[in-house]
């Protein structure tokens, strides 16, 4: 008998940026992490993605921005945020206190050169770690199209933007298209150093007795479990089509639903709808995820991404 | 702001739809205050995902009370549960009350509403008795006398209490705002007064109208549908003088006037 456990290895690398744990928190789901520090030890994480930064502030959409649907919700936050600097000069040196990698998400309203001066300004600041490019934000049309519905327009992006920074860049895909794998590979060939897939999906909810929609902005962002199988069947079809790391999020809720996506394709995961119900429930997949590699004789994290093996 | 496993103590029918509900929460006491509430994650399986918000009806010892309606699917699920079990709560969360210092404190309730009055109208006794000039008046509304709650208690805590039901059951017939209009002329003159009110939207939008009329100081207790419950998401915000505001945390207790209310 052992008495020694095994210590898997945990780091993960993403672009420049290396990660001592695989587990993140999806941008807009964590506020700007403080909201979650009386219920546990923020430093434990992978990373702390932020809710999305636009240039100026944004005062977000009228409410009702949220409703519970079968096992998920319905989000229309409409990116409110302080903006820019705000953001630099206020939440950005709390978040830095953290001590974990601090991933910047930004969008822009309706220029998307705004990318690009985002991009500028955050390369020159040292707390933020990487800049994840939230192109799937269903408030910035393009010829009525979001960004990441069009491989040229994801392709142009990117490429814009990787000549304004250094820094480790992320795109954040869009599950609203007909083939996620063309996006990614746009991203891929302009220089992006990792996907995050998926956002959420388009969806609606009604109130039969009102016959008004759920929601103000009548359709909104679907996330939680329900989107999981979608979200799992994303990451490995794109995991088959690019090199660079994934970044699987859409539904993770516990271990299991974590694991899923790194056997999947997925390098990391990052956790969304889930903080809401459980607020430490990252603390838990982590620790979860060094029990389930010891278990399995693992010895890394990294072995068992796209290990998922042929069906016979 | 806490997150703990906590013990059913008890969890049954008051009335009705109406449930009654104790839970241990030691480490939650010295923070609760009126107008606070806890988010109880109803089920481990997820049935339903999100957690569900209720105001701290009252403390007792080590113990936290909720007064809920079965609604929907959460709260029929919670209304099952049995003493002996645990719920995995987070609180006390939001800003509550302030307790202003006046002679008159109205309180008004709808449906309900009465929930977190019950804390307040203690916390308002305890001043009661250091000044015995000073009065409570509790105005309860509902629809029929059988969604009447806690009437008798507000009286054993010395308030004058009237009734209204929108079909004269019992008490006033008519909207509890309209029994607030009947008893605001004999009670005016008295300069110092605080209306402190919780229930539906409707009802807190024309209680700071008339407030707002009459130069009085209230404040009203906002629902939205909660998602985090923490502040984190921005899911749950109202509208007010000075943007958005998050229902969840600058609220659920408002001063009526800085909300700016949608016209339908
Ligand atoms: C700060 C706060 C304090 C609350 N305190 C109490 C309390 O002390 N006692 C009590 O019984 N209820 C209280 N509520 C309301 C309670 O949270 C909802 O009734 C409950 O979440 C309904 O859950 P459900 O799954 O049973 O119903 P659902 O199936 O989710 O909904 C049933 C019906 O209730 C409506 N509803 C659901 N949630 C809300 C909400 N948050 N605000 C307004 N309407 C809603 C839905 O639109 C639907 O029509 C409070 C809400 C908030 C925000
Ligand atoms: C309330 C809410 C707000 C969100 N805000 C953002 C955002 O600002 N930027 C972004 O890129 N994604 C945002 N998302 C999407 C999540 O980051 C994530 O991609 C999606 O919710 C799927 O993961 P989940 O099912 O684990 O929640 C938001 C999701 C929710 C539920
Ligand atoms: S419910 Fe998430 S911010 Fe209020």
């Amino acid at each position: 008998m052992r008495s020694l456990k095994m210590q898997p290895k945990l780091s993960v690398n993403i672009g420049k940026l290396k990660l001592k744990n695989p587990v993140m928190v999806a941008s807009g789901t964590f506020g700007y992490a403080e909201e979650f520090q009386d219920f546990m030890n923020l430093k434990e994480l992978g990373a702390i993605v932020t809710k999305t930064i636009t240039l100026k502030p944004k005062i977000g959409n009228a409410p009702g921005r949220t409703c519970e649907t079968p096992q998920g919700m319905l989000n229309s936050i409409g990116l409110e945020n302080p903006g820019l600097e705000v953001f630099i000069q206020e939440k950005l040196p709390r978040l830095n206190k953290i001590g974990t990698p601090i991933i910047v998400s930004i969008s822009a309203l309706d220029d998307p050169g705004e990318f690009v001066i985002l991009s500028r300004r955050l390369d020159k600041i040292k707390g933020v770690a990487a800049i994840e490019l939230n192109i799937s934000c269903p408030n910035l049309t393009h010829n009525s199209k979001l960004i990441s519905q069009d491989p040229k327009a994801t392709y142009n992006l990117v490429k814009a933007v990787r000549r304004a920074t250094k820094k480790t860049l992320i795109a954040k895909l869009s599950p609203n298209v007909t083939d996620i794998t063309e996006i990614a590979i746009a991203a891929e060939s302009a220089g992006i150093d990792a996907v995050s897939l998926i956002n959420t999906l388009n969806a609606m909810s009604i109130d039969i007795d009102t016959r008004k929609s759920r929601i103000a902005t009548v359709t909104a962002g679907l996330s939680g479990p329900a989107i999981r199988p979608v979200a799992l069947r994303m990451v490995w079809d794109v995991y088959q089509k690019i090199k660079i790391p994934i970044i699987g999020m859409g539904g993770i809720i516990d271990v299991s639903s974590a694991l899923e996506f790194f056997i999947a394709g997925a390098t990391a995961v990052a956790v969304g709808t889930a903080n809401f119900i459980n607020p430490k429930i990252s603390h838990e997949i982590i620790m979860g995820i060094k029990k389930y590699l010891q278990k399995s004789n693992i010895n890394s994290i990294n072995k068992l991404t796209g290990s998922l093996k042929c069906n016979q | 702001m806490l997150q703990i496993r906590s013990k059913l103590l008890y969890n049954q029918r008051v009335q009705g739809g109406f449930f009654r509900l104790v839970a241990r929460a030691a480490g939650m006491i010295r923070e609760a205050a009126p107008g606070k509430f806890v988010d109880i994650r109803i089920d481990d399986g997820y049935g339903p995902l999100l957690r569900r918000p209720f105001s701290i009806h009252r403390v007792r010892e080590q113990n936290i009370e909720v007064i809920y309606e079965v609604l929907g699917k959460g709260t029929e699920v919670l209304s099952r549960k049995k003493p002996g079990e645990y719920l995995d709560i987070i609180g006390p969360l939001g800003n509550g009350y302030s307790i202003l210092d006046v002679r008159y404190s109205i309180l008004i309730a709808g449906g309900m509403g009465v929930a977190p009055l019950i804390f307040l109208t203690e916390k308002l006794a305890e001043r009661k008795t250091q000044n015995a000039k000073r009065k409570i008046i509790v105005l309860i509304g509902a629809k029929t006398k059988n969604e009447i709650l806690c009437a008798k208690e507000f009286t054993r805590l010395g308030c004058d209490v009237k009734i209204s039901t929108d079909d004269g059951s019992r008490g006033f017939k008519g909207k509890v705002t309209d029994l607030l209009k009947k008893i605001l002329p004999f009670v005016i003159c008295h300069k110092r007064l605080a209306i402190y009110a919780c229930g539906p939207r409707p009802m807190l939008k024309e209680v700071s109208r008339v407030s707002t009329t009459y130069k009085i100081p209230a404040q009203i207790s906002l629902e939205e549908h909660l998602a985090c419950g923490i502040g984190a998401c921005l899911g749950c915000v109202v509208n007010t003088k000075e943007g958005f505001k998050r229902v969840c945390k600058e609220g659920p207790v408002f001063n009526a006037e800085e909300i700016i209310w949608p016209d339908c």
